[in-house]
């Protein structure tokens, strides 16, 4: 082999680049999320299966039959009816965003932007107490908020 | 014709995912097995087509040049197109990997009317630029299913590339600049006669899968869902070597990951090499300084040769008595001289 130095060093590089995913998470423990379910309900408006690879699509549906259509109801594949609305139905049941939507979309660091608009349970809870009514008008509660409030 | 094998080929890639999984159910082939051997495939198969390449000699300074070598110093030189030395060789390089130098250089030849017309013609460097970066930024953007946390940099990257907000999941530009890419880089093939002319099923093999690729993966973005978390614990547990195939993931995803297999294992076998072949490609990686330094072949038998003056030493008498004139300052001449006065 020629210039077995340089040719070492450029595969090396290589392996390295092609290998990323391989060594940068060796010894770490595998992280698995776990939403957290109601207790108290057990069916969602659509099946599990349907919900978990296509809730965004659904929502996204939502939000054009109410803004564009005026449509306050959806009615599902089972014919049951469902009034159309992300923070008092579907956060009716699914009472945290953190323990809920975060666990997933935080894991394959998926960054939907329904909270800028919409206001998430722990957010009205935080409005709700007196740690956050006195620093209401600081820079600091302002600097919390999400991006479009700015 | 080329074009139809490399069809049939990837058609079929689909045909035998779709019986594989969506019928036999072999989710433990087609998720992991298949992935881990196309992924060793690729890792020594490229290692290997380098040490080739490293070991064949190149003796002799080969660069393509097109521009005035380095010469006198009152002649004006061209460092990037007649590198001299390392520096301007890496110089070149970068730009040529970059940047795509020698595309930029394109020119197309056409007869108008009666006279042969060349012109420049940058299409062709436009759209390999945008699918060569289109292709490499998705690479980069699928390692946030290889790492947790997701690093900064490559979620960055994920919301540049998803900053129109059209549609949920957002559409991501690059998708839809590699398509313009592929499209293009097929379509040449087929419009120009001469090119459809020396158009091979290895032309068309490589595009139809990286089309097969992009296709299924937009479909499962977009149309076809499938559950992403589960996706996410498949890629992780491989990354791990703990493999485990979640329940519940579309078929649709087994046809992407089979065909990113599929091109990987393709990949050192076919011209898509040229990934690492760029960098030792001996026109391109050698400086121009054939002038200045003497590269000696390093196979080359000591030659068997004689002098001038080793040659006249020998018909010395004949030379003399056939009145040719004599080379005095030879050494050997020199020794007859001495001897001869010497008596």
């Amino acid at each position: 082999m020629y210039d077995t130095g340089k040719i070492l060093a450029f595969i090396g590089a290589f392996v390295v680049f092609v290998s990323t995913p391989f060594w940068s998470n060796f010894g770490k423990a595998a992280f698995e999320p776990h939403p957290k379910l109601p207790t108290q309900y057990k069916e969602c408006v659509e099946s599990k299966e349907f919900m978990r690879a296509d809730h965004m699509k659904l929502l996204r549906l939502w939000r054009y039959d109410v803004v564009r259509k005026e449509q306050r109801i959806y009615v599902n594949s089972k014919g049951e009816t469902y009034p159309i609305s992300l923070q008092n139905e579907c956060m009716r049941c699914h009472t945290s965003k953190k323990e809920f939507c975060d666990q997933c979309h935080n894991y394959v660091a998926a960054h939907p932007y329904c909270w800028n608009c919409h206001i998430s349970p722990e957010e009205r809870k935080g409005w709700a107490s007196k740690e956050s009514l006195k620093k209401v008008s600081t820079e600091e509660a302002s600097s919390e908020l999400p991006a479009s409030h700015h | 014709m080329g074009a139809v094998f490399a069809l049939i080929t990837v058609v079929a890639f689909v045909l035998v995912v779709y019986l594989g999984v969506g019928v036999a159910g072999l989710h433990f082939l087609f998720g992991v097995i298949i992935p881990y051997v196309a992924f060793f495939t690729f890792l020594i198969g490229m290692i290997y087509r380098v040490i080739e390449w490293a070991r064949s000699p190149v003796p002799f300074r080969i660069v393509t040049t097109c521009g005035q070598q380095k010469s006198l110093s009152w002649v004006k030189r061209n460092p990037l197109e007649s590198p001299y030395n390392n520096f301007e060789v890496a110089l070149r390089m970068f730009l040529e990997v970059v940047f795509f130098r020698s595309l930029f250089r394109n020119l197309k030849a056409e007869i108008k009317g009666r006279n042969l017309i060349y012109g420049s013609y940058k299409w062709l460097w436009l759209f390999a630029i945008l699918f060569h970066y289109s292709f490499f930024i998705i690479l980069l953007r699928h390692f946030r299913f290889f790492a947790y946390p997701v690093p900064k940099v490559i979620d960055g990257l994920n919301q540049l590339d998803a900053f129109l907000h059209i549609g949920l999941p957002h559409f991501y530009i690059t998708d839809a600049l590699i398509l313009a890419g592929l499209t293009f880089l097929f379509v040449r093939r087929l419009a120009d006669p001469k090119l459809r002319y020396i158009s091979l099923a290895s032309d068309y093999l490589p595009l139809f899968m990286i089309y097969g690729l992009v296709i299924s993966g937009i479909l499962m973005r977009h149309f076809f869902k499938v559950d992403v978390v589960g996706v996410k614990e498949l890629t992780m547990s491989l990354v791990h070597f703990s493999p485990k195939v979640p329940q519940g993931i579309g078929t649709i995803f087994f046809i992407h990951l089979f065909f990113i297999s599929a091109l990987m294992a393709y990949f050192p076998f076919s011209k898509l090499v040229h990934m690492l072949g760029v960098f030792l490609s001996p026109t391109r990686n050698l400086a121009n300084n054939s002038r200045a330094k003497r590269h000696i072949n390093p196979w080359n038998q000591p030659a068997k040769f004689k002098t001038y003056c080793e040659w006249q030493e020998i018909f010395y008498e004949q030379l003399v008595e056939s009145g040719q004139p004599i080379d005095e300052d030879c050494p050997q001449v020199k020794e007859r001289k001495k001897a001869e006065g010497a008596e």
